[in-house]
């Protein structure tokens, strides 16, 4: 048996981390790694550092980056890894993973209900029935319905692909828009934003935030959304005109939104709160505690994987966020 | 399926028992005689009475569910011209069947129109109780999300077993959406359909026993009255939601709300309630159950849908064909 140097040879790998665990992470992930956070890190164990774990949204920088020399791997317990430097990770050809699939389904499922209470105003009718208005001023008015309504999709990940799924299930014609058209999609594939949204009623935002991406939706397509039109999105605040949006809701630019994410949370515009045609929520969409054990699957076998020095299954590799 | 406009004369009579919106009136009054119960401001034994003396008595009458006005016998023995009835409703509940049976007099009621509204809405309720949209809603919206951080997370609905009563025209349309999203079917009606895959139960307790979600989608019978009782709700257990779109007398309300102040169930969806449109005040502290006010079949679409259907089922009736929808006492559920 050959040597290793000692004092690391019964070590468990050295992990860093961008910012504290999740206790549930914490607890399922104590004893397999080494964990160090990076800000409290010297700069002899920073040079060591050839993982970092980036649990939540916290941003990765490039000088956070600059600060680890050794470093291989960009491990996102999230989707959206928006809030990385990708730019920095493509130039040192760092590998970056997300969580894959593990909160795929939560989040299409979230948007359906979404999708449901905007258009059906579940939310806004339980207000009503639990102000005892029911009962005082007689039935809420009528919604529209679900099934018929035509479904634009942004993005035909494994977000968008499975609201695809759902949504067809309730009888809605479904299109989406995408980078490149995805062949072995059963769902229609519109070249532009703007064309999606033109023949579309529902509008339903899954894909991921990059540059060209930012404010994508803006007034030009929310208008082309119309007056009965709604926007939904479970994607990132960023992708859509915040501003634009309040006033296109405010002025019946467009008919209604149920929004999981904003431009700059936990901060809501506070018009919206005024409105009875949008349906809010804190960034939930993503998760499920059963998602979460999901996640931590995906993250041991990253991490497992890149320390046995196997080769990585890369949901999300340098070369391919340019998606 | 021809109108028998033109000279306003021979109209046939219809009675109108529920107060029509102003397209639904115009389109009942190109083609018939309408005369309107709540209109008249009579009793109802003064107006079916008066109904009954005129030279050419009425043979057709629209009837609404969940008022006042019961096709029972009294009303059946005051009108014996009465040779069709039909529901706006997707339930007959307020019509004796048996009686119109054994009298020879047809039957309609709203056939499929509210089916999809109804399936699309009992999944909302469901993904609303789980995944909690209503209660994070009103989080957000008072401000608490910038002081008290996220709110708790919800359950997820792939895998989870949901026990449909009903496997009808609303209860087949929630299974299929739900198999989208990964739940397993099972279900229970009076008879098996050997048309789907998902798992029988005779029997409602057992079916509750073995899902997590119960959803009521059957009509409403002496046999399915309160059939969420006490028993079947201690079988679905404290992790258990159910969601009710079919009537208030399906549940026991009462045992309901001990079920949910006790912890034996996790949540509800409520659609309908025993007495609407009084709502029991305890569910209006909960956060774990979503109200909703009678309002699952009503959407523009199908509410526009269901004048042109009724009508259907009335010129079907005058032509001498079959009811588009003919309801029988054995054909439910």
């Amino acid at each position: 048996m050959e040597t290793t140097p000692q004092s690391h040879a019964d070590e468990k790998p050295l992990v860093f981390l961008a910012q504290p665990l999740f206790p549930e992470f914490a607890a399922a992930l104590a004893g397999r790694y080494r964990f160090v956070l990076a800000a409290d890190a010297d700069s002899a164990t920073s040079a060591e550092a050839r993982v970092l774990l980036v649990p939540g949204l916290a941003p990765v920088t490039a000088q956070h980056l600059a600060r680890l020399p050794a470093l291989q791997l960009v491990a996102g317990t999230s989707v959206g890894v928006d809030h990385v430097d990708l730019d920095t990770c493509r130039s040192r050809g760092l590998s970056v993973t997300n969580a894959g699939p593990a909160f795929a389904v939560d989040s299409a499922d979230y948007a359906v209900g979404l999708v449901v209470a905007v258009l059906r105003r579940v939310a806004a009718a339980d207000a009503y029935v639990r102000r005892g208005r029911w009962a005082a001023d007689g039935d809420y008015p009528l919604a529209t319905k679900v099934s018929g309504k035509r479904v634009g999709i942004v993005g035909l990940g494994n977000i968008g692909s499975r609201v695809a799924r759902r949504l067809a299930a309730f009888g809605c014609a479904v299109s989406y828009h995408s980078r490149s058209p995805k062949p072995s999609s059963p769902y229609t594939f519109v070249p532009t934003l703007l064309d999606l949204a033109v023949g579309s009623d529902v509008l339903v935002l899954s894909c991921a935030l990059t540059d060209e991406r930012k404010y994508m939706v803006n007034r030009e397509v929310m208008e082309a959304l119309g007056k009965d039109g709604v926007l939904i999105n479970v994607g990132r605040g960023g992708l859509v005109d915040e501003p634009e949006l309040v006033s296109c809701l405010r002025d019946g630019a467009l008919g209604g939104a149920g929004l999981d994410v904003y431009a700059n949370e936990p901060a809501v515009p506070p018009e919206l709160f005024g409105m009875d045609n949008v349906v809010l929520s804190d960034h939930r969409a993503v998760i499920t505690p059963e998602s979460m054990r999901g996640v931590l699957e995906v993250i041991t076998a990253n991490l497992d994987t890149f320390f046995s020095g196997r080769p990585l299954v890369i949901y999300r590799s340098t070369a391919m966020l340019r998606l | 399926m021809g109108s028998t406009g033109g000279d306003r004369a021979i109209l046939p009579t219809v009675l109108l028992f529920r107060r029509p919106d102003g397209a639904f009136s115009a389109a009942l009054r190109e083609r018939y005689r309408i005369l309107d119960f709540r209109a008249s401001g009579e009793t109802l034994p003064a107006f079916l009475a008066a109904a009954a003396a005129e030279p050419e008595p009425p043979r057709a009458a629209i009837v609404v569910g969940g008022g006042s006005v019961l096709v029972d016998v009294s009303f059946l023995d005051a009108l014996p011209s009465l040779r069709c009835v039909v529901s706006t409703g997707a339930g007959v509940d307020h019509i004796d069947l048996a009686e119109c049976a054994r009298r020879g007099i047809a039957v309609g009621n709203s056939g499929e129109v509210y089916s999809t509204d109804v399936a699309d809405y009992a999944v909302g309720l469901l993904i609303d109780v789980l995944r909690q949209v209503s209660v994070a809603e009103r989080y957000v919206r008072r401000g608490s999300w910038p002081v008290q951080g996220d709110y708790p997370l919800g359950s997820k609905l792939g895998g989870k077993r949901v026990g449909i009563i009903g496997l009808g025209n609303i209860g087949s349309r929630i299974a299929k959406r739900l198999e989208a999203f990964g739940c397993v079917i099972h279900y229970n009606s009076r008879k098996p359909k050997d048309s789907v895959s998902y798992k029988y139960f005779p029997n409602v307790h057992n079916l509750a026993a073995e899902s997590e979600v119960l959803i009521v989608a059957c009509a409403l019978t002496k046999a399915t009255w309160h059939i969420v009782n006490k028993d079947v709700l201690e079988a679905l257990g404290k992790d258990g939601v159910i969601i009710n779109v079919g009537r208030g007398a399906h549940v026991d309300e009462v045992e309901l709300l001990v079920a949910l102040k006790e912890g034996k169930i996790a949540g509800a969806g409520l659609d309908v309630y025993e007495h609407e449109p009084k709502v029991p005040a305890e569910l209006f502290s909960m956060d774990n159950v979503v109200l909703s006010a009678h309002a699952a079949v009503f959407t523009e679409e199908s509410r526009s849908d269901l004048w042109a259907y009724t009508i259907g089922n009335l010129e079907a009736f005058f032509s001498g064909q079959p009811l588009l929808s003919p309801v029988h006492a054995d054909s439910l559920g």
